[in-house]
């Protein structure tokens, strides 16, 4: 043995210490943003009484895949009641929500620009490997320097262990759509834009809707580690009941996350194949881009309902 | 004469590989194709030819020819390594994308071997894609698609995705799009090739069809040799990325250009490509009426032959006399062939496919007339020789000694009522 030693890890935090001296203003926007972001949704989610709530997944249950599941979400979302986690829960659909949203903001665009580009496929993909295997207690602790404590961090770092599938498959997705169906556009003379948005990412859709899926389940797994970090919500609850060594409220409390996890993955499995009522009115709204503002109809009547109770 | 050319390709080549100019250049000083490997696929060599106005030009060659690499440079799909490619007397090689897709929007249009629809949208929503790509009104556009729904034979389904129709249907819905994106050109790669053969034969039939009304200029690559000679105004065979001979179907039948033309034009159906004008021989055994029966009998005794043609003043076409009748008409002293014309005598026109002349050559001993549409005979087609024609076994070897109907009174008894007749007239 001699005395060398690569100084890799002392590099990297001297980078974090220089970055966090040098750009705090811009993390603390971020910070500001984040934290503003969950707290809108978790006022959305915690503030109306919890049988709105359940009126509402059931509905979108229902519209989604029919009876069965509507019963399942009820019959589920009466347990996590039941077993006084609903606050928890609320706080932790928020973040997972807010953490998913954002994911899927950032992965598109780059799995598009991947797909697009052989070079920045080359790019991003070492990175997406980096960010998927780093175990996730690592970057957990520059994004607590970076954001300090609460529920920032863990948003941060939900993302950043959730944004790989994201972009991965809508790479593939938009690489697995008909070459020939691409050259006729391009035949007609239409632009790379209009392709893209007419061609590649309609019929890409159910690839990049898996990986939508997989995005929010990802986010869901993160969130013990994010309640390690102070963020609150189901995550609080399991490492409070990890460091009491309580098997109730630890069951309770993952019982909870297990049953979110179900529903919001029947939700978006559903949504990505398109042969439900909500699917097809998904399809119909990518397809006529104005009809967005048509009122009464499924998702937007979602987000005003709490607001106005 | 530059309007009359819709498309023109120039010293055309294409090569794939990390050194593309490097392998034109060798291939220009003259390396083949399997010299040039090491540096990549050379798919298009040397390729020159000019499309007219209103024309179906077909390229036709194996997979791996070059043909489809050839048909995306004519709109720019794919880039030419060298070369030129001018289409609607524009130069498209070369030219920023935003001029190539002006292009592309109002002179060429594309249809493709797997139809290529958009599957989210619905059949007229696909046929207006090339008009919403121009900025087409919406209403305007919907007009126009559902005409061209009609024409190409879709009424009923324009409310339809394309996945609820058969293949036929669905190219229908591919040959309309580009119909309605109304460029002067279209181009077809192996449009009919993924097709069954009784629908890609109604298809063929009703492009020539449209095209005859419409008068567009249609591209049309195939590895089906039939398919080519049934659509092809002029087609040109591609092998190994070059081409290696351009001509009519009948040119390219009759005239290969080399071994590999002729070996690859032997499968085709020749009854249907070869016309009567191209196996026609000259008319040896001829006789105008005014020269009367003697002459008509010292023609066959000649000839060796039972019957001959009988030509008008005019020198059209009167019909054909036997040797019975004639030696009967000569031995009565009669003077009027016309008397004894038959009219078993099958006349046809220049461009009557082989396939329709075998019937009336089976049910007649006698050689078909060709005569043009002024009656003139212009040749004969004996038996033996459309039977050389659709075997595909050449007519000009000199082994073939039988080609006219064979003499069935001796050339005794012709020369002796010649004589006996002459001594009679002299008497008169």
């Amino acid at each position: 043995m001699n005395d060398f030693r690569l100084p890799l890890g002392t590099i990297v935090e001297g980078l974090i210490n220089y970055i966090t001296e040098t750009f705090g203003f811009l993390f603390d926007f971020i910070r500001a943003v984040f934290k503003g972001a969950f707290e809108l949704v978790d006022v959305l989610l915690v503030s109306p009484p919890f049988w709105v709530i359940i009126v509402v997944a059931a509905a979108l249950a229902y519209f989604t895949r029919g009876w069965k599941f509507t019963l399942g979400t009820v019959a589920g979302l009466l347990v996590i009641l039941g077993v006084d986690q609903w606050e928890n829960a609320m706080d932790t659909l928020a973040l997972v929500l807010v953490a998913s949203i954002l994911a899927i903001v950032f992965s598109v665009p780059l799995g598009i620009l991947a797909a697009k580009s052989k070079v920045a496929s080359s790019i991003i993909k070492p990175i997406l490997d980096f960010m998927q295997t780093m175990p996730a207690f690592v970057y957990l602790i520059p994004a607590l320097i970076l954001f300090r404590v609460g529920v920032v961090p863990g948003i941060v770092a939900t993302i950043i262990f959730a944004m790989a599938p994201g972009v991965r498959l809508t790479e593939l997705g938009i690489r697995g759509v008909d070459h020939e169906v691409v050259e006729a556009g391009q035949a007609f003379g239409a632009s790379p834009w209009r392709i893209l948005r007419q061609i590649q990412l309609p019929l890409a859709m159910p690839t990049i809707m898996a990986g939508i899926n997989q995005v929010i389940m990802l986010s869901l797994s993160m969130v013990v580690i994010s309640g390690m970090v102070g963020a609150g919500g189901l995550g609080a609850e399991v490492v409070a009941s990890l460091n009491r060594i309580d098997v109730a409220l630890g069951f309770e409390a993952g019982l909870a996350v297990v049953i979110l996890a179900i529903y919001l993955d029947r939700l978006t499995a559903a949504l990505g194949t398109g042969g439900t009522p909500l699917g097809r009115f998904f399809g119909s709204l990518r397809r006529r881009p104005r009809a967005v503002t048509a009122p009464g109809d499924g998702v937007p009547a979602r987000m005003n309902e709490p607001v106005a109770v | 004469m530059t309007e009359t050319i819709a498309v023109k390709a120039d010293r055309l080549y294409k090569a794939f590989g990390r050194r593309p100019h490097e392998m034109v250049k060798k291939l220009t000083g003259g390396a083949s194709r399997d010299e040039v490997a090491s540096l990549g696929t050379a798919a298009v060599i040397d390729a020159s030819f000019e499309v007219r106005r209103g024309e179906i030009f077909v390229v036709m060659g194996l997979s791996g020819s070059g043909k489809s690499t050839l048909i995306r440079m004519l709109n720019g799909l794919l880039d030419a390594s060298s070369g030129t490619v001018t289409v609607a007397g524009q130069s498209i090689t070369g030219i920023p994308a935003k001029h190539l897709r002006e292009v592309r929007r109002h002179n060429v249009s594309m249809v493709f071997q797997h139809f290529a629809l958009l599957p989210h949208r619905t059949v007229i929503d696909n046929v207006a894609y090339g008009l919403e790509v121009q900025g087409v009104a919406r209403a305007e556009r919907l007009e126009r698609a559902s005409t061209i729904i009609g024409l190409v034979g879709l009424d009923g389904w324009a409310d339809s995705l394309p996945s609820e129709l058969s293949g036929g249907m669905q190219q229908r819905v591919g040959l309309g799009r580009a119909l309605a994106a109304d460029t002067d050109v279209l181009l077809m790669d192996e449009a009919f090739s993924a097709l069954d053969p009784l629908i890609r034969r109604e298809m063929q039939e009703q492009l020539i069809e449209l095209q005859a009304e419409l008068g567009k200029t249609i591209i049309f690559i195939t590895h089906d040799l039939n398919e080519a000679m049934f659509l092809g105004d002029r087609i040109a065979v591609m092998r190994d990325g070059r081409i290696v001979q351009i001509g009519t179907p009948e040119e390219i039948l009759t005239d290969p250009a080399n071994d590999y033309v002729a070996q690859f034009v032997q499968d085709v159906d020749r009854a249907r490509v070869l016309t009567a004008a191209s196996v026609m021989e000259p008319v040896r055994s001829v006789v105008t009426i005014t020269a009367g029966p003697r002459a008509a009998l010292r023609t066959m005794r000649d000839l060796q032959t039972s019957a001959t043609f009988v030509l008008n003043r005019d020198r059209s076409f009167a019909g054909v006399v036997r040797d019975r009748d004639v030696l009967r008409q000569v031995k009565a002293g009669e003077t009027d062939l016309r008397a004894i014309i038959r009219g078993d005598a099958t006349s046809v026109t220049p461009d009557t496919p082989l396939v329709d002349l075998v019937e009336p050559s089976v049910g007649s001993d006698l050689a078909i007339a060709v005569v043009d549409e002024k009656n003139r005979l212009l040749g004969v087609i004996p038996r033996v020789t459309l039977l050389a024609a659709l075997g595909n076994v050449s007519t000009n070897t000199g082994e073939l000694p039988v080609i006219e109907p064979p003499a069935t009174i001796s050339n005794k008894v012709i020369t002796e009522t010649l004589r006996d007749t002459a001594l009679e007239g002299a008497d008169l």
